[in-house]
């Protein structure tokens, strides 16, 4: 069980919300994970320095909230499942050209057709996968 | 300042969101999808509070003849639902419906030191240069078939 949160979640939303419209107004540069990620991987993109600074950022954010506050966490999934996971976690985004914040936010705040198919597509195969894994499998 | 500080500072923000907002753990991402168990209807919120703020800010945002340190609005301009879209999305769901990782929350949860969340960007990273090659792959065979 976890907590349900709607304040937390939307302030923490907000704030995720802010976050894409700077590096918008300041950069003009869509807020998606998988993408900035890309960026910095080998052959890296010759913007990369923008984009190590973000992730940088990013990593350095529950790190500094730690010296007042730690976020709950927990993992239910054994770790070995983790690697298949992660793996179609990074062929799926390299394909689809997005994740839940490049589709999910940038994508889906600008209307573009192809962020909302994404969006219904990836929640609907996640939303199938959980059902199969906990009441079909009985696993975690 | 435009080169490192704003986009780091901005990168503190988003991962500040994550944190604050629960999408940095997976245990309530998954409860997100368990509508038939566990439900935690939180995530929801999360997607509600960026879009509502993202939905005015880009339009505010893109009003301005180009962003504040220059180079232009770079903004996706296709358009057409294609196969690598749909199959691409459709095999991420699958793995976040796994791991209970995305790649957003997956990063500032670097920052928790936690091994699990290692693990997990490693596989992702792992991914994405797997995926590199295979569209490397298809290009070239497509080029000899040219």
């Amino acid at each position: 069980m976890t907590e349900f949160t709607p304040l937390e979640s939307l302030a923490g939303g907000a704030l995720i919300g802010l976050a894409v419209v700077l590096l918008m107004a300041l950069h003009g540069r869509i807020a998606g994970l998988s993408g900035i990620l890309a960026g910095v991987l080998p052959p890296a993109a010759s913007d990369w320095p923008w984009r190590a600074a973000f992730l940088a950022g990013a990593v350095a954010a529950p790190v500094l909230l730690g010296l007042f506050w730690t976020p709950d966490f927990s993992s239910p999934t054994p770790r070995a499942w983790l690697i298949p996971g992660g793996v179609l976690v990074g062929i799926g985004v390299f394909f689809g050209s997005g994740c839940t914040s490049g589709h999910g936010i940038c994508g889906n705040a600008r209307l573009s057709v192809r962020s909302i198919a994404a969006t219904l597509t990836f929640m609907a195969t996640a939303g199938l996968t959980v059902y199969l894994v906990r009441h079909v499998f009985g696993g975690f | 300042m435009e080169r490192f500080l704003s986009p780091f500072l901005i990168g503190l923000i988003f991962g500040a969101g994550i944190a604050v907002s629960g999408m940095i753990n997976p245990a309530k991402v998954l409860n997100f999808f368990d509508v038939a168990g566990t439900w935690d209807p939180s995530l929801a919120f999360v997607m509600g509070g960026a879009l509502i703020v993202t939905f005015i800010g880009y339009r505010l945002a893109l009003k301005q003849p180009g962003p504040i340190f220059g180079g232009g609005f770079q903004l996706p301009t296709r358009k057409e639902i294609d196969r690598p879209l749909v199959i691409g999305s459709a095999i991420f769901g699958i793995g976040w419906g796994v791991a209970g990782f995305c790649p957003g929350a997956s990063i500032p949860a670097l920052g928790l030191f936690q091994p699990d969340a290692c693990v997990f960007v490693a596989s992702m990273i792992a991914g994405i240069l797997i995926a590199r090659a295979i569209r490397r792959s298809l290009d070239a065979r497509r080029a000899l078939q040219a």
